[in-house]
């Protein structure tokens, strides 16, 4: 089994009209073993933007406090958050340091960038940016994500309507895959709040 | 056995609290030649005098004026090889800046940075303080930029400041003369009225350099000609 695949993870972001949703499952396990259902892969960098780190836990975690420390001195010595696009960079550039020892860990970064424009990215564990308009997928279900998000997915969807179509396609995705599931978390972010819901699906 | 001469700072503090070094660098750059900068409403000018030790040098050749980025230019007073330094060091940690977070770095950050790197040296073994200061000029999404760093390390900002030879009686003109609303032509005129007023001998597009920065962001020497154009619009 492969190192990204020890611990299962599903995570999706797509853009909407002038927001974006983040989305991930809750399940931690090890390997066929599940130990958590409560598990939180989206961390919140600042209001308006969120990071979701799959592949594997112990990674994901140290990398996440890395990118918490970076980002607090940046806001510090230069008086305001990192734009989406910036901190996507530094997520490469932290990422690529450890070229032959790495992360293994394929970050989604979501945000709102200059005049509150939706931004994703996904890269994987080498820091390999990846931009997109639509959505980004990673993590153990990413095949079926893809497969679930080109579908489902429009152009301009008013917050509501992104909130029900990443849900969907988060729930179906995991169900075509044993190493995640048991739920799911959504973050929905518009310029003026920030929702975050808790999905029920099928608890296997 | 003779290292240990060397191995102590040359900043040590004296018995009433200054640092010597500091003070000697600062005399350094008070009898370099005189430069000013004057922040506009939409840009920031600089200029220097450029008084060359004969008329056999090659005006042309010598840029007193320089560029850390695309948007941030600096200009010195005091001793010129130590402000190439200064300069470089910059335009690497400009560069390291964009090579992390792929963004131009702000005017703040890299002068802090240079202004860091003034202070190391005064506080580091067989080294001595840099004998210029500089004043920064910049333009980024904070808007218009003026800053000037002492050999110190120490760094302000300014809506117009001068420093080097005719310093004091500078700074007074520009005080009389410096309004908040100033456009970038009528900063660059300011600029020139300033020089000329402790100018020894015919002031010419030969012998001052001017860099300018406006809203479109890019930070430029004036050509002669265009010095000789400016001049004769103040005369």
């Amino acid at each position: 089994m492969s190192i990204f695949e020890y611990n299962g993870s599903a995570l999706v972001a797509m853009v909407g009209k002038n927001c974006f949703a983040i989305a991930s499952d809750r399940r931690l396990g090890v390997q066929l073993q599940t130990v958590a259902t409560d598990f939180r892969r989206i961390y919140r960098i600042h209001d308006k933007v969120y990071i979701g780190l799959s592949g594997l836990a112990t990674d994901a975690q140290t990398l996440y406090q890395r990118l918490v420390f970076r980002h607090k001195l940046y806001q510090l010595r230069e008086e305001r958050d990192m734009k989406p696009e910036t901190f996507a960079s530094l997520v490469s550039a932290i990422l690529y340091e450890k070229r032959f020892g790495p992360y293994f860990c394929q970050p989604v970064i979501a945000g709102l960038g200059g005049d509150d424009q939706p931004f994703i990215c996904t890269m994987d564990c080498l820091g390999a940016k990846e931009l997109a308009k639509d959505f980004v997928v990673s993590g153990s279900a990413s095949e079926s994500l893809y497969g679930a998000c080109e579908s489902m997915y429009k152009p301009d969807m008013e917050p509501e309507e992104l909130f029900e179509n990443i849900s969907q396609a988060l729930l179906a995705s995991v169900d075509r895959d044993c190493l995640s599931g048991w739920g799911g978390h959504v973050f929905l972010v518009t310029p003026t709040e920030v929702q975050e819901r808790t999905l029920k699906g099928r608890m296997d | 056995m003779s290292d240990s001469q060397y191995s102590f700072s040359l900043t040590t503090f004296s018995p009433s609290g200054k640092l010597v070094q500091i003070e000697h660098a600062l005399m350094a750059v008070g009898s370099g030649q005189t430069s000013l900068g004057i922040k506009a409403a939409n840009g920031v000018v600089i200029a220097t005098e450029k008084k060359l030790p004969s008329i056999l040098v090659d005006e042309a050749s010598i840029q007193k004026i320089q560029l850390m980025t695309p948007n941030i230019g600096v200009v010195y007073s005091g001793m010129g090889p130590d402000s190439r330094v200064l300069v470089r060091k910059s335009r690497k940690q400009a560069q390291q800046y964009y090579r992390l977070y792929k963004e131009t770095i702000p005017v703040t950050q890299l002068v802090r940075e240079t202004a860091t790197v003034m202070q190391e040296f005064t506080q580091s073994g067989g080294v001595r303080p840099f004998g210029v200061s500089l004043l920064i000029a910049g333009f980024d999404d904070s808007g218009p930029q003026l800053y000037q760093v002492d050999p110190s390390g120490s760094y302000f900002s300014w809506k117009a400041s001068a420093m080097g030879k005719n310093v004091s009686n500078a700074k007074t003109f520009l005080e009389k003369r410096y309004t908040e609303d100033m456009e970038l032509d009528d900063a660059v005129h300011t600029a020139l009225l300033t020089l000329k007023e402790g100018f020894e001998g015919q002031i010419s597009s030969k012998n001052i350099e001017i860099g300018l920065i406006g809203t479109n962001r890019k930070f430029r020497v004036l050509s002669p000609a265009e010095i000789a154009d400016y001049l004769a619009e103040v005369e």
